[in-house]
């Protein structure tokens, strides 16, 4: 027997994140690390348990090792639970056959056993993308207040931006009349953030029809969504105004990370009453040597820094060698920076060292756009190379680059 | 190799820091930015391969519980051993003399049922006031190969007029067994001498024979009537450790160890920075550190969770604490959650938890007599 839960959460998190390259070679885009502690999946788990949701099933595909051990029981966001919390989902075989996620909607309606489970009144739809504080408590409450079948969470965009989104076109009581996938001419700028809210029982029936349509590419936004909507059901869009952010490449990934930074950021990570929780290694404090000059930067513990850091998000165990400089740039977990190397407008990689002198990202010249280098998982860039602005190398590429010596 | 349980003693020497002990154990006193005292035994402890580790309570011991939850950040919430806090056992009527133990014999035969349903071959016995990073299997070896009833964890420090009467001076032989030990002595020679550091490793049978002779005896003194009487009967054995050790023996200690720790890298990774043994400690839900455009940040430790505008230098800020702008902290240890507003000086400070300095604020103390200012206060 399992205890009925009101609402369940599926967080969609086998997307492959291709537009990340290098820092999604070896892993999930939702394990991406993010704000110098954090992982992008933790934003959406801790929602769940802010908002009082502690049934959360992970759908996984591509890359799980890290993410799965990531969750692992579920603890650090409190998903711990006996009845219910944190369940990974990755693609089984069963008696008719071994089957891949084929779709959004797919990963869903094979996955409808767990659902079930708990009988729950509502399933919550989620993906591991996006960074952002929001209360599904009140777009529950939204949705019952309405009467829908389905709610949608929409974000205002310029408009000049709105035909990169999915956008919804709504009557006046917020009723969905239209949906339209990357329009060329948007008529209105609600962006769908990918956050769907089912009454459980319909949501079921038509994932069930849908997976029974041979023509359909089982997705919840080219395929669920109409067909609701063309059948007339109850669909609101329910507008969020916080902060929102898709970090699907590697300029939106930076970007996130700046606004973290500030006299007062966009986004704000030291909110008590809305905390982001995540898996959290025991490390020595961090230490600030007494040459070192730390500006507008975000440091974690373990950290060793005598050099120069600027307007930078620095993860754990990071090293910044007197005389090395940081500045504007993200560097992940146990990287270290050399004694005169220079890192700027950057992304390093987990385990990545730069040797002296050698220079990694440039600011770019007026009127040129700002690309962001990156450098990839455990590459070495060795004393005197030069990583180009926007410059992408993971190991391999490296090791071709230096003519294919052993990186 | 002989298998271990632990056994830490939280309140043992609780009046040498006061100051800061009043509302909490000695095990429960924050350290070293982001640890707790007890962190260093039990990560010892469990670094070692020990897993079943009972913690010896007095009074004060709620932070102490709050601390250790589950056990689960040390890897310790298990379903066989695990972490346990014994409290003070007191019944109306049963307990032979009704009252709280006074020294560690005492704390020992109060627990000495739990020690005979022990299945390990030996007990670690720790205390909380000295802060190493020692290797115990390497300690249990070694009583294993000299056959050992009893091993003394010792370090060598020149002895001086003022620690003489802080230090249980212990000599011995060739082979290490312990021939005289002279407990808090008042006499000094400037030599160098091997000193106790309150870690043993015990037969558990021949602890429990000892516990039961004491009760018999009424004695109550462990280095006096458990060791000093044995010299030369039973196998008392010293174990030599060469690793960074410090001693809190007083608040001028506390402050001049946590000052050491940035003064000297060598400490900082003879303590922290050894992969195979790290320091666990409770991990809070911080989120990283903020440097702010305006901050300048010289020579200190800091924990997750705080946000700096103003200037600190040669200081330790423990996790979630606020430095406004135009503030400066110097030589300073600012526990948990202190917060300090605009152009605020301080400058040997010791700050309890939760302290809130108002803008404007000054305050010095001096290093040989840092300003501890207790917890909660608001100025």
């Amino acid at each position: 027997m399992f205890k009925r839960k009101e609402c369940v959460a599926m967080l969609l998190a086998g997307g492959q994140g291709s537009r990340l390259y290098t820092l999604t070679e070896k892993t999930a885009k939702p394990a991406v690390p993010f704000g110098g502690k954090y992982r992008i999946i933790d934003f959406p788990l801790s929602n769940c348990v802010n908002s009082g949701i502690d049934t959360v099933g992970v759908l996984t595909q591509y890359q799980p090792l890290v993410l799965n051990e990531y969750i692992g029981n579920g603890q650090p966001w409190d998903l711990d639970r006996s009845s219910g919390g944190v369940m990974v989902l990755p693609p089984y075989q069963a008696k008719d056959g071994a089957a891949w996620y084929k779709g959004t909607a797919n990963a869903i309606y094979q996955n409808l056993n767990f659902i079930e489970r708990y009988d729950p009144e509502y399933v919550l739809i989620l993906s591991g993308d996006h960074i952002y504080k929001m209360d599904y408590s009140a777009m529950i409450a939204y949705h019952k207040e309405k009467g829908a079948d389905c709610t949608i969470a929409v974000f205002d965009v310029p408009i000049t931006e709105a035909s990169r989104f999915g956008i919804m076109n709504t009557d006046d009581t917020g009723r969905i009349v239209e949906f339209e996938e990357k329009p060329r001419q948007p008529k209105s700028t609600h962006a769908s953030m990918g956050i769907y809210l089912f009454n459980a029982k319909l949501l079921t029936e038509y994932l069930v029809r849908d997976e029974a349509d041979s023509a359909s590419s089982n997705d919840f936004g080219k395929n669920i969504i109409p067909t609701m909507l063309a059948e007339g059901k109850r669909m609101y869009a329910y507008a969020f105004s916080g902060y929102w952010k898709d970090v699907g490449t590697i300029k939106s990934l930076w970007d996130a990370n700046m606004d973290l930074l500030g006299e007062y950021p966009t986004y704000d990570l030291y909110d008590r009453h809305f905390r982001i929780y995540s898996r959290t290694p025991a490390l020595p404090p961090q230490y600030i040597g007494e040459e070192s000059v730390v500006h507008n930067a975000i440091i974690s513990e373990g950290n060793d820094i005598c050099g120069t850091v600027e307007n930078s998000v620095l993860f754990s165990g990071v090293t910044v060698e007197a005389g090395a400089v940081v500045r504007n740039s993200v560097v992940m977990s146990g990287c270290t920076v050399k004694s005169g190397a220079t890192v700027s407008y950057a992304i390093l990689d987990e385990d990545v060292v730069i040797d002296s002198g050698a220079i990694v990202g440039a600011i770019a010249a007026e009127g040129e756009e700002q690309e962001i280098a990156v450098v990839g998982n455990g590459v070495h860039i060795r004393a005197g190379d030069i990583v180009a602005m926007g410059e992408m190398l993971g190991a391999a590429e490296y090791a071709k680059k230096q003519g294919g010596n052993e990186v | 190799m002989m298998s271990a349980a632990g056994i830490i003693f939280s309140n043992i020497h609780d009046k040498s820091i006061a100051d800061l002990t009043k509302r909490r154990t000695m095990a429960s006193v924050p350290f070293g930015c982001r640890y707790r005292l007890v962190d260093f035994p039990l990560s010892n402890m469990v670094n070692s391969g020990i897993t079943n580790i009972s913690v010896i309570t007095h009074y004060n011991y709620l932070s102490l519980m709050e601390h250790i939850g589950s056990g689960k950040d040390w890897d310790l919430a298990r379903r066989s051993g695990g972490i346990r806090i014994l409290a003070p056992f007191i019944t109306a009527y049963a307990n032979y003399n009704n009252e709280l133990y006074k020294t560690r014999l005492e704390a020992l035969m109060s627990i000495q049922h739990s020690i005979s349903t022990m299945k390990e071959d030996v007990v670690v016995l720790s205390d909380c006031d000295g802060i190493c990073n020692i290797d115990l299997r390497e300690m249990v070896r070694a009583h294993e190969e000299s056959g050992a009833d009893l091993t003394m964890a010792v370090k060598r420090i020149v002895i001086t007029e003022q620690n003489v009467n802080d230090n249980i001076i212990v000599s011995s032989d060739e082979a290490g067994r312990l021939t005289d030990i002279l407990v808090h002595p008042h006499t000094y020679d400037g030599t160098e001498a091997d000193v106790n550091i309150n870690i043993w490793v015990i037969n558990r049978t021949y602890l429990l024979n000892a516990l039961m002779n004491a009760q018999a005896h009424g004695y109550n003194s462990f280095s006096r009537d458990i060791i000093s009487r044995n010299i030369g009967k039973d196998k008392l054995f010293i174990y030599r450790f060469d690793g960074y050790y410090a001693s809190i023996n007083s608040i001028t200690d506390y402050y001049n160890y946590s000052m050491e720790l940035l003064r000297d890298a060598k400490v900082r990774h003879d303590l922290f920075n050894n992969p195979r043994r790290p320091i666990l400690t409770k991990v809070r839900n911080s989120a990283p550190t903020k440097h702010a455009a305006g901050a300048l940040v010289k020579n200190s430790l800091i924990a997750d969770g705080c946000v700096i505008e103003g200037t600190v230098e040669n200081s330790i800020l423990f996790r979630g604490v606020k430095i406004g702008k135009g503030t400066v902290v110097k030589n300073s240890i600012l526990f948990m959650d202190t917060y300090t507003g605009e152009n605020v000086h301080l400058d040997c400070v010791i700050a309890d938890k939760y302290v809130l300095f108002h803008d404007g604020v000054h305050l010095a103390g001096h290093p040989s007599l840092p300003f501890c200012v207790e917890k909660g206060r608001s100025l």
